[in-house]
């Protein structure tokens, strides 16, 4: 089974947004690599002269009026779960 | 506790006033009460549900007038928390409802309570709900299967009439066979999913869990069409639910990926006593190979965990949900309301999904697998040129043992083996209660044409009507 280094899962959890605990970066290592190594048994598979899927609809560019519309919903409504607003808008901590 | 009627009969009596809405309001509130041990629900909406009956009974009207039913807590929905069994969203109070409930409650019917799930229907079994674990209604040391199981649950424990589930990779399906209730996986684009907590956009479906293929296509029907709320939602045919369906000379292909090892020989003989029954109905049986679809998980364990991750970054304790209140700036606030608010599969699945996506592993994981989804797709296509409809389990194995596979979330994934491949395909699919293994209910799967969601639940009718 192939583990992934703590490198690899360090540089993951920074792009992801997460914050890890030496716990649970030892166990990603191990599980990443486990379902890693089973998903890598789509690199036999021949798949020449065959395109991706993204969507299955069969829909493409599906368009509206590019106007706004009154949904009826109030800001008090729409910021009554944020953590910390002022002004009627959200407020976060400092960015530096 | 009684069982319920079928849903078109409960409406028809509330419409003609020989049954309250009311009363359908405060036994479904009962029965969540006495069935609390079993775990399937997270929190209910009583007082909101009472007084939609109220004016329901004043003045009764649609399809579904006065008839009660429990959403998936993934669900948006006045009146209460909408929590997706997360601790992330434990706070969180929906301001608008989900298209799909509002179609529903336009009909009449009335969302009573909220069931469990895992935490954002990551997982086959409930064990991943950051809230507890439901217990399977034949046997409580066994799971329900997921991630819709308190859905399902709630309905063999005659909470409600219907539930409704999700369906990413098998999650309305696997714990319908789990309990031995009818759960459909409509065509994907079927029923809107405004309003739903997002897991993989490319794949999440919505569908009824019930008693009866004719309850589910009733309730289908009510909740499908275009919303101009989820732009990937398709025309709907004037009905799916009085479409009528004969075995006799229909050809059914035995999907034989399905049939082979590792299928449990306790389930293999329900579904070949199955099979012999749809024979006996005249139709035409016979054995189709699609050889990709063993290979459905393997696409889906990339494709669903790169979504996973991209529609996961929204909650990032600013605007909504748990926000860790000692983080000195904004960057740290992002990393320590997601470690905080997000269980271990939430962050695995984050954690894969940016792998697969990142530069350099995009071409060999992310595009390679959305590839050989075009293979998955193409073999339906060729095997539905020949056959009505696609039937074998609906999982492996029946309902296992709280516990037996936490440790090991490979095996986990394994669960949904035999449901994946509709989801990366689109085709709608549904689990029939098919028979007993030991006690414990076995599902017979369903897979239909793109679009023949119609003709699909009355093959599931004509089905339930064979002779036993």
């Amino acid at each position: 089974m192939s583990k992934l280094s703590r490198e690899d899962v360090l540089k993951l959890a920074a792009l992801s947004k997460l914050k890890l605990s030496d716990e649970e970066i030892g166990r990603l290592q191990d599980e990443l690599g486990e379902i890693l190594d089973y998903v890598n048994l789509l690199d036999s598979v021949d798949v020449s002269g065959l395109k991706p899927t993204y969507q299955v609809s069969g829909l493409k560019n599906v368009y509206r009026e590019d106007q706004p519309k009154d949904y009826g919903y109030e800001t008090q409504d729409l910021l009554k779960n944020a953590p910390a607003t002022q002004d009627g808008q959200f407020k976060v901590k400092r960015v530096l | 506790m009684d069982g319920w009627p079928a849903i078109s009969e409960i409406a028809d009596d509330v419409k003609a006033g020989r049954l309250k809405a009311v009363d359908l309001v405060k036994k479904s509130l009962k029965a969540i009460e006495e069935n609390r041990e079993f775990d399937a629900i997270i929190s209910t909406l009583q007082d909101r549900a009472l007084e939609r009956a109220v004016a329901i009974d004043g003045r009764p009207s649609g399809r579904l007038a006065g008839v009660p039913f429990i959403a998936k807590d993934n669900f948006l929905t006045l009146g209460g928390k909408t929590t997706a069994a997360s601790n992330i969203l434990k706070p969180f109070e929906a301001p608008y409802q989900a298209s799909a409930i509002e179609r529903l409650e336009a009909e009449g019917a009335i969302c009573v309570a909220k069931a469990n799930l895992d935490a954002f229907a990551h997982g086959s079994s409930t064990e991943n709900s950051d809230w507890f674990v439901t217990k399977n209604p034949h046997d409580k040391t066994r799971v329900p299967g997921g991630s819709s199981g308190g859905s399902a649950a709630a309905v063999i424990l005659n909470m409600a009439p219907f539930a409704l589930g999700t369906d990413t990779g098998g999650s309305v399906r696997l714990p319908a066979s789990f309990v031995g209730a009818v759960g459909v996986k409509p065509t994907y684009g079927r029923v809107s999913r405004s309003g739903v907590v997002a897991m993989a956009s490319s794949t999440d479906v919505i569908g009824p869990i019930t008693r009866s293929a004719g309850d589910a296509a009733l309730v289908l029907d009510v909740m499908a069409g275009k919303d101009e709320l989820d732009s990937t939602t398709i025309e709907k045919p004037d009905s799916l639910s009085d479409t009528s369906f004969d075995f006799s000379g229909k050809k059914i292909g035995i999907v034989k990926e399905y049939m082979q090892e590792g299928l449990e020989p306790g389930v293999k003989s329900v579904i070949e006593a199955s099979i012999e029954k749809i024979k006996q109905a005249g139709a035409e049986v016979s054995d189709v190979s699609l050889p990709s679809l063993p290979l459905a998980l393997a696409v889906y364990y990339i494709v669903c965990p790169a979504e996973v991750s991209s529609n996961l970054s929204r909650y990032d304790g600013q605007r909504y949900g748990y926000s860790a209140a000692e983080a000195r700036n904004l960057d740290e606030s992002y990393e320590l309301s997601r470690q905080q608010g997000f269980g271990a599969e939430a962050k695995r699945r984050i954690m894969i999904g940016t792998y697969v996506l990142s530069s350099g592993y995009y071409d060999a994981y992310y595009k390679k697998a959305q590839t050989v989804r075009t293979k998955i797709i193409h073999e339906f296509t060729d095997a539905f040129s020949k056959f009505d409809l696609l039937i074998g389990p609906t999982s492996p194995t029946v309902a296992f043992k709280i516990g037996e596979k936490t440790a090991d979330p490979l095996k986990m994934y394994l669960n949904d083996i035999m449901t994946v491949a509709a989801n990366m395909s689109g085709n709608p699919a549904i689990s029939v209660p098919a028979g007993l293994s030991d006690g414990l209910p076995v599902g017979l799967q369903m897979i239909a044409p793109m679009g023949a969601d119609g003709p699909m639940l009355a093959a599931a009718k004509a089905f339930e009507e064979l002779p036993k």
